[in-house]
């Protein structure tokens, strides 16, 4: 286990009421990679985005990120779960990128960037101020640092929320759905900023509708039903030419409806 | 397209509207009968003898009115709003905790409070000093117990004071009316923090910020805005239930000293109008704090913050 991948995760269990969304999920992601997760809605990819942050605690299996055991400790055969503070230090490696942006209203752009370097790291308000502002020229909002989120239109958020994860200098950026609450006018300018993280060797993994996106970026597609991996491979293969009936049937369904 | 008519017509294209409005007589008789009133109540407040309100000026410019004014009453209110807005918020955490005992506590506190009428309550904190002959102490608790198992003598107390005088005159009337309030506060602070999205706390927690962090940092400010105007609903009522802390028995608050100058002079309605006056007074500064706390805790929710224009094609990053 020398060269283990930065996310490592086997036979993945979840159940929320006796209602099993994850069926033991096996997934590496090596560093620098970009993996896309696919699937129906219902079908568990944004629960084991969850899992991996911890938003979500898992009922069986185990993820390591970068070589850390997420939520326990392992001492011999035995697990220790970590305690609340223990939880905090390992999500502070892992940035996450919600559905609903989650900017927090109350706080300028810059000041929901410079949140967590603060308040967590402890950074100097000085040198987080300086990072935040390159941040946000580098998702393109370098002339918004002054406004409330309320004040912004839903890309221009969601591209505040990417700098504000980015401002944790994450080894992991999480995306669930990043797009899905936008207009479709507005998707291109979020989606071309994850691509210039993608160029940029940031590993990414994103649960998306977003087909080309996947085609162009990802280096790995992983298409989920039911809880299951149905089949992961390069976007050429499962976008491309798909093996199993359930993708075949996914993604003629959602052309259908693009076209 | 263009502005120009077609031909053959002579009809152009609407432009502004200027309509007749719609007529509302009904206001005019409204405005009729109130003036008629207020003219009434203006001749009833100058003409009429019992208002005396040179007695009324002289009455509030007591030396111990004043005192019981500022003593009493804004004092008191003051530190009974801080002991039940801080106890408030604490409960409403600890209910909302995953853990049992103290979201039960919590249940019980307030549970207990709202149950007992302030007056009650009041009355009860003068006489507290009765359950403890010997006076409060900060110390080793069940000191005694376990000096005896171990057969040493002494005791393990580091401060001790008189019961009779901690549960007297405005300590008691603060520790009674603050711990009342808590309960109440309590629920207001925890639907301010319910009605904060889910969402919010999970980024917070995303970022890597404990949970007590992201309650303080992210949750709570948030949740004060739901919370400000039904605690300045609050700190009103208090500001009026510090009359009640005649029960404890306080004497020094302001109704209780308009009232002795009342009863001196044989004079209880001016009395009554200088304690009006007294009331409006303080509850017109009380709104006028509400309205900067508002605004505060309203920003970047676009009630005051000016809304600067979008940029023009936001589109491409």
């Amino acid at each position: 286990m020398t060269d283990r991948p930065l996310v490592h995760a086997v036979n993945v269990t979840k159940s929320f009421h006796h209602n099993e969304v994850l069926k033991g999920i096996d997934l590496d992601v090596e560093a620098g990679q970009v993996v896309c997760l696919l699937g129906p809605s219902g079908s568990g990819k944004t629960t084991f985005l969850r899992c991996i942050n911890q938003l979500e605690t898992i009922d069986g299996g185990r993820i390591w990120v970068d070589g850390d055991l997420m939520g326990y400790a392992e001492r011999g055969d035995k697990l220790y779960r970590l305690k609340d503070k223990e939880i905090a230090a390992q999500r502070r490696e892992i940035g996450m990128v919600f559905q609903r942006f989650n900017l927090f209203p109350h706080m300028t752009a810059i000041d929901n960037v410079i949140e967590a370097p603060v308040q967590v790291k402890g950074e100097s308000k000085k040198v987080a101020r300086e990072r935040a502002q390159a941040l946000l020229d580098r998702v393109g909002l370098g002339d918004r640092t002054a406004a409330y989120p309320a004040q912004l239109s839903g890309g221009q958020q969601q591209r505040v929320a990417i700098a504000r994860a980015l401002a944790m200098q994450p080894k992991l950026m999480l995306f669930d759905e990043p797009t899905s609450a936008l207009d479709p006018e507005l998707v291109g300018e979020v989606l071309a900023v994850m691509r210039e993280l993608a160029d940029d060797g940031t590993t990414m993994i994103v649960v998306t509708h977003e087909m080309s996106f996947a085609r162009e970026v990802a280096d790995t597609v992983v298409f989920m039903d039911a809880g299951v991996v149905v089949e992961a491979g390069p976007p050429a293969d499962v976008i491309g030419n798909p093996q199993h009936q359930r993708t075949k049937s996914f993604l003629s369904r959602l052309r259908s409806e693009h076209s | 397209m263009s502005e120009e008519t077609p031909a053959g017509t002579t009809d152009a294209r609407p432009g502004a509207i200027d309509a007749v409005p719609v007529r509302h007589p009904g206001r005019w008789v409204a405005i009729a009968v109130i003036a008629v009133l207020v003219a009434m109540l203006v001749h009833l407040l100058l003409t009429n003898k019992a208002f005396d309100w040179k007695f009324v000026f002289q009455a509030m410019n007591q030396t111990p009115v004043i005192s019981g004014f500022l003593k009493g009453t804004l004092l008191v209110t003051v530190l009974s709003m801080i002991v039940g807005v801080g106890g408030g918020v604490l409960l409403a955490v600890m209910r909302l905790s995953d853990n049992p005992i103290l979201s039960g506590v919590s249940w019980a506190f307030t549970w207990f409070f709202r149950s007992i009428p302030r007056y009650l309550l009041l009355f009860t904190m003068g006489t507290l000093g009765v359950l403890f002959p010997s006076g409060v102490s900060l110390g080793i608790p069940f000191d005694w117990k376990i000096i005896e198992w171990l057969g040493m003598s002494g005791d393990w107390r580091f401060l001790t004071l008189d019961a009779n005088q901690v549960f007297t005159g405005l300590v008691a009337g603060v520790i009674g009316l603050g711990l009342s309030e808590a309960a109440y506060m309590a629920e207001i602070a925890r639907a301010g923090i319910m009605s904060v999205d889910k969402g919010q706390a999970e980024a917070a927690e995303a970022l890597g910020m404990p949970k007590g962090k992201a309650m303080r940092r992210v949750v709570l400010p948030q949740a004060m805005r739901v919370i400000v105007p039904p605690t300045g609903n609050e700190t009103i009522a208090m500001l009026k239930d510090t009359s009640l802390l005649l029960a404890v028995p306080v004497i020094g608050e302001l109704f209780y000293q308009l009232q002795s100058i009342g009863s001196t002079y044989y004079k209880t309605f001016p009395i009554a109008v200088a304690a009006t006056l007294y009331y409006l007074l303080a509850t017109s500064v009380l709104m006028v704090g509400q309205y900067f706390l508002e605004r505060h805790f309203g920003k970047g929710f676009g009630t005051t913050a000016p809304r600067a224009a979008r940029p023009a094609g936001a589109g491409g990053a």
